[in-house]
């Protein structure tokens, strides 16, 4: 005698439906936490703003004459566009060490037996945090326009800006899963996180134009894709002076901006949903 | 008619580097039954839970739940099983209540369904007025329950709970105990680890002792007592007789009672039952020596349990 299946639960779906279902239910679960621990957000914002603190006044006053019309003189002009890309980038990181936390006290294996999408943990924790990251990012421009900050670009560049960056952080928030997944460790994944990040964050057009480093550093600086993204968005939030002091335009620079996020995302994911199937706690 | 087994491993292996963790582990048990997986820490129960619940692949061998193959059927599988894991696998964050219905709701139920089971499950546990709260306000035997909880939501067929109470004071130990056994009344098939032999001899219907990979002893609680022969009369009288008492038991039982100055008891192997006990108290009345204790009783799991893995297999 065999055991007939006793339907416990609706096996009909289709694969699409349930996949967008399950990363809903994942994603809810992810933001809650944010909600319910305001102090994530809160101190999430109070390290971009403490930076774009120092730096307007450290450097603003050497660095903000020498940027060109474009910036009017005001180095945060030219600095807040960058900090939002380097928030995206930091704000990943929390990507690595949510998963590691849920691999740590059994969350994960419980998703793992559950009938679900396989991809739906991984989505679901990586849009929540694009979530965060856009939620930090209109923090931070807030924070900006009290230090003087100016959009010539408008409103609306300023939404295709924050939305830019909430992409390249959903990007990067990928590479951030795959190390979570392997180092396992909340700690590790921390600091393992942050390494990569300071060369490619120095070394671009986040704080200084590149014009003014070594010209052995400046190519790599004007075309690695952190500073591709901090030019994009000055062009979004600038406008046109800057397209036409930095020589490319607002099309191409979105075209490389989609490129490197396509291009990111192509390979991680893939890589990531694999790296979690064959995951052990 | 034979009846299919609802949970079977054939030949399981699972190398981590050099460490055998599933060493050709063979097992399978019908429906309705709790199944207790019994060893010390590092014996391969958690890494068996792990190939049947479709977490960890085997390197070789076939595993079925429900009559799938978990390795050709994952999802399949996963449908009709639960788990909980060693640790309260909950989101402190949210409620009681919200974890279980989002668990309900990955399983496909409607949000009315996952609410309506959610309901259910947490007054099954008893955790109906918590359930409100934030879970890491609850104290750790709470949250080993919600865990039970959520393992429950999709009805299981099978329930695969590994130390269900490792970790947690006597008293939830009892009532997670009753959950159990409550659930199996219900008709679900649980298999649980445990290291405790007394959980082991206490719930399980069928008990597989499992140490360095391999399944090294299987049956009933009384199968392994009786593996380690009959009963065992244990006497203990004061110190004043006991010399006389030690050579007269001697000369009635052939020179096999033996003095544990430990504990203080001489014990005597019975394997004619309670013939041997009449024996032995006939012997004390010729004496006119009066025990301070006369008892007769099988070997204890923890008797067998050193028995079969030997010394070095009992440390934790």
């Amino acid at each position: 005698m065999t055991s007939t299946a006793v339907p416990t639960a609706a096996s009909s779906r289709s694969t699409v439906a349930q996949t967008v279902h399950d990363i809903g239910l994942i994603t809810k679960r992810n933001l809650i936490r944010n909600i319910r621990v305001p102090e994530l957000i809160l101190f999430a914002t109070i390290q971009p703003v403490m930076f774009l603190f120092l730096f307007n006044f450290v450097f603003g006053g050497s660095i903000g004459q020498s940027l060109g019309d474009a910036f009017g003189g005001k180095y945060v002009n030219y600095l807040l566009p960058g900090m939002l890309v380097q928030t995206a980038l930091f704000s990943s990181i929390g990507t690595a060490v949510g998963l590691t936390e849920d691999l740590a006290n059994g969350v994960i294996d419980r998703f793992r037996s559950l009938p679900i999408a396989r991809s739906a943990v991984l989505a679901g924790r990586t849009i929540a945090d694009m979530v965060r990251t856009i939620a930090v990012i209109i923090l931070l421009i807030g924070t900006g326009f009290l230090l003087g900050f100016e959009a010539p670009g408008g409103f609306f560049g300023v939404v295709l800006a924050v939305l830019l960056c909430g992409l390249f952080g959903f990007a990067m928030a990928w590479i951030m899963a795959l190390v979570g997944l392997i180092v396992k460790s909340p700690e590790v994944a921390n600091s393992a996180g942050f390494l990569p990040m300071f060369p490619l964050m120095f070394a671009s057009t986040i704080f200084v134009p590149p014009e003014t480093l070594p010209s052995w550093l400046e190519g790599f600086a004007s075309n690695q894709p952190i500073s591709i993204l901090s030019d994009t968005v000055r062009a979004l939030v600038i406008g046109d002076e800057f397209t036409a002091q930095n020589g490319r335009s607002l099309g191409a620079l979105v075209g490389y901006s989609f490129f490197w996020i396509a291009a990111i995302l192509l390979v991680f994911v893939p890589l990531a949903v694999r790296k979690y199937r064959r995951t052990v706690a | 008619m034979t009846t299919t087994p609802i949970v079977s491993a054939e030949n399981v292996f699972k190398y981590f580097g050099d460490v055998h963790a599933l060493d050709g582990v063979s097992l399978e048990f019908e429906s309705g039954i709790i199944y207790g997986l019994l060893g010390p820490n590092g014996a391969g129960k958690t890494t068996l839970i792990r190939v049947l619940t479709t977490l960890l692949r085997a390197d070789s061998g076939k595993a079925f739940v429900a009559g799938i193959d978990v390795h050709a059927d994952p999802s399949g599988a996963r449908r009709r099983m639960g788990l909980a894991g060693q640790s309260a696998a909950v989101d402190g964050f949210l409620t009681g209540y919200e974890n279980l219905q989002m668990i309900g709701q990955l399983y496909g139920l409607s949000k009315i369904d996952a609410r309506s089971r959610a309901d259910e499950v947490l007054e099954r546990m008893s955790l109906t007025e918590a359930s409100g709260r934030q879970v890491k306000t609850y104290s750790g035997g709470m949250q080993r329950r919600l865990d039970l909880a959520a393992s429950m939501v999709g009805r299981p067929e099978v329930l695969f709970l590994d130390e269900p109470t490792t970790g947690i004071d006597p008293g939830s130990r009892i009532e997670i105990w009753g959950l159990i056994t409550d659930l199996v009344d219900q008709g679900t098939t649980i298999l649980m680890t445990t290291q405790y032999l007394e959980e082991a001899d206490q719930l399980a219907n069928r008990i597989g002792v499992i140490d360095s990979g391999k399944l090294i002893a299987e049956g009933t609680s009384a199968d392994l007592k009786d593996q380690l022969g009959g009963s065992i009369v244990e006497i203990k009288v004061t110190a004043a007789d006991l010399d006389a008492t030690l050579v007269a038991l001697r000369e009635t039982f052939d020179g096999t009672p033996d003095y544990d100055s430990g504990r203080n008891v001489i014990s005597i192997p019975a394997a004619n039952g309670p013939a041997d006990l009449m024996a032995a108290a006939r012997t004390l009345e010729s004496l006119g020596v009066m025990p301070t204790a006369l008892e007769i009783h099988k070997p204890t799991l923890d008797d067998v349990f050193l028995a079969i893995t030997g010394p070095q297999g009992g440390e934790s």
